[in-house]
């Protein structure tokens, strides 16, 4: 059975149609990349999987359970995380803290264990501890777990926000376009971390504009346009998909008319 | 003079647990809450009604006091911690407004007169009618309430509590019940005012609403911000300083409103963090939501 089922996912903002009927499935295991130009629903579609957005039709399953009424952290106990395209992680912590924040789950419920933590307690928050720092490691950042989270760079705020999201120990994990304001280094270190980051029986699915890591890491693209999917299928297939070379091409004409190209995340050949 | 000194310091540790469980709403939680004298009012209010009516000893009126006050705070937030902080502020101060007004205007609570005679505290055979034994009863609680706060927030509870603080939905899509955490910190903020509400009418044995209402809430509020907000040690200072400073300013009289006034416009603007916080008052409540 499919991890993750979208099922005629419809979701409106007054008169914008932001995702119309999609639907498509995610295999266990997979690497899944959601694509489509800017403003194609792609956000949209996460937001609503994850809780923050209700649909206005249609479902969503995780591994078979019905998610519809489910508040955002019962989703997240059920093993969803996610990573946000305007990166949001805790200013006020330091690094290893928005780390131990994605442990939460793992931690013993109840405030009287706060209180009075007995030994329980106290081996649970080390072990997070362990588990935080090993995280930090693997993203490179474990010299900077006491560092403000603000602090940090671009390109270190996004790792450290795909570490935190691991920290949940997610069966799923929605990374929203993790490689956008990253140079092409940051970008190769990003693609060899996700490899490294698929050995940990996860799945992925993946908003990105960057084709060269699209076409080089996924298993399967779904693409979407103006709401509606489009296409989805391998990669060899998609790259070669008139209505979707259609719509990237017909949306950098538009560009360039309008403002010389600014969207710099969206490879000048993108289908290449 | 010895008496008075004895006075302003169990008053001081009163606020001190005021202070310290607003901060925990305001400053830990992120929260907004403009009413929370309504709970120190309805602590006092039960704690001195079950012991005059009922002859409860002191220890139970201060629990009943305490579970009272925390069942209020809990039936305030279940069904108006889900709404947003601006909602959230107008629902606190009504609530105030209600606790006063039922104060005034039941005849058990004695009306616009309250409570007279409230015995003071006996434990174990020992009175705490002499102040200096109260003041050791008091610096008891405060040493409580600060060692399960100081705990509570410490621990990962309180982490969760600044993810909340910081940023409620990527807190909830970490797994945190927000929901959950807040309506338990208002439930637990609510009972430790309630004991301060118990220790204050059975310390000056008669209560009537006035001691109760908004201005008690603002001033308490005051104490938060001055000391700093999300900071213990900040809440302690901040009690002390405006438990004590009005009296220090009695011989200016007619310009201690405008002194007090004045002195705290200054230190907002000097250090808007507060003397000894981390992070600034929120005022997310007052912007608009996008
Ligand atoms: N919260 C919202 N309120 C109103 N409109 C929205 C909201 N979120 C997204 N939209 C609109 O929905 C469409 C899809 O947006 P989005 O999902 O962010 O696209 P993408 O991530 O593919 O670039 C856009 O037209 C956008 O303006
Ligand atoms: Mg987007």
């Amino acid at each position: 059975m499919s991890l993750l089922t979208v099922d005629s996912l419809t979701k409106h903002f007054g008169g914008v149609k932001a995702l119309e009927e999609v639907t498509f499935e995610v295999e266990p295991g997979e690497i899944l990349a959601l694509i489509g130009p800017n403003g194609a629903g792609k956000t949209t579609c996460f937001n609503v999987i994850n809780g923050l957005l209700p649909p206005t039709a249609g479902r969503v399953f995780l591994d078979g359970v019905d998610l519809l009424d489910l508040p955002p952290y019962h989703r997240a106990r059920l093993g969803l995380a996610r990573t946000f395209q305007n990166i949001q992680l805790f200013g006020g912590m330091s690094v290893l803290e928005n780390v131990l924040t994605g442990r939460h789950l793992g931690l013993p419920v109840g405030p009287l264990a706060a209180l009075w933590p007995g030994a329980g307690v106290r081996r649970a928050e080390a072990h997070a501890r362990r588990q935080a720092l090993d995280l930090l490691d693997l993203v490179g950042l474990a010299d900077k777990e006491e560092w403000p989270a603000e602090s940090l760079a671009y390109g270190e705020r996004r790792r450290l926000e795909i570490a935190r999201a691991l920290a949940q120990e997610p069966r799923l994990l929605l990374l929203d376009e993790p490689a956008a304001g990253l140079n092409p280094r940051e970008t190769e270190d990003l693609m060899e971390l996700l490899a490294r980051v698929r050995e940990r029986d996860l799945t992925l699915l993946v908003i990105e504009h960057d084709m060269s890591l699209v076409m080089g890491l996924s298993h399967r693209i779904v693409v979407l346009d103006q709401g509606c999917l489009i296409a989805q299928g391998a990669p060899a297939i998609i790259r070669r998909h008139p209505r979707v070379i259609e719509a990237y091409l017909g949306r950098e004409e538009e560009e360039e008319e309008s403002e010389e190209g600014r969207d710099g995340s969206l490879d000048s050949s993108p289908i290449q | 003079m010895e008496a008075y000194i004895l006075h302003l310091s169990i008053m001081a540790g009163i606020y001190i647990i005021l202070t310290v469980s607003l901060n925990l709403i305001i400053g830990y939680a992120g929260q907004v809450s403009l009413g929370h004298a309504a709970f120190f009012g309805l602590g006092a209010y039960v704690s001195a009604l079950t012991s005059l009516n009922w002859g409860l000893p002191f220890p139970a009126a201060l629990v009943l006091a305490m579970l009272f006050a925390g069942a209020c705070g809990l039936g305030l937030g279940l069904p108006t911690l889900r709404l947003k902080e601006d909602y959230l502020a107008i629902v606190t101060l009504g609530f105030g407004v209600i606790v006063d007004l039922i104060m005034v205007n039941l005849t058990i609570t004695g009306g616009p007169d309250g409570l007279v005679g409230i015995p003071a505290p006996v434990i174990f055979g020992l009175s705490f009618r002499p102040p200096v034994r109260y003041l050791a009863l008091v610096l008891l609680t405060v040493g409580f309430t600060l060692l399960v706060v100081h705990r509570l927030v410490h621990s990962y509870h309180g982490r969760a509590l600044r993810a909340i603080r910081d940023h409620e939905v990527t807190a909830q899509v970490m797994g945190v019940n927000t929901p959950a955490y807040k309506v338990m910190i208002f439930t637990l903020a609510a009972a430790l005012a309630g004991a301060a509400g118990s220790l204050y009418a059975h310390y000056i044995t008669f209560i009537n609403p006035e001691s109760f209402g908004l201005h008690t809430s603002i001033l308490v509020l005051s104490m938060v911000i001055l000391g700093g907000m999300g900071s213990l040690a900040g809440s302690v200072v901040g009690a002390m300083t405006l438990a004590v400073l009005p009296e220090l300013l009695r011989r200016a009289q007619a310009y201690q409103d405008l002194i007090y006034g004045a002195l705290l416009i200054v230190l907002l603007i000097w250090r808007p963090q507060g003397l000894l916080g981390g992070g600034k008052l929120s005022l997310k409540f007052l912007r608009k939501k996008e």
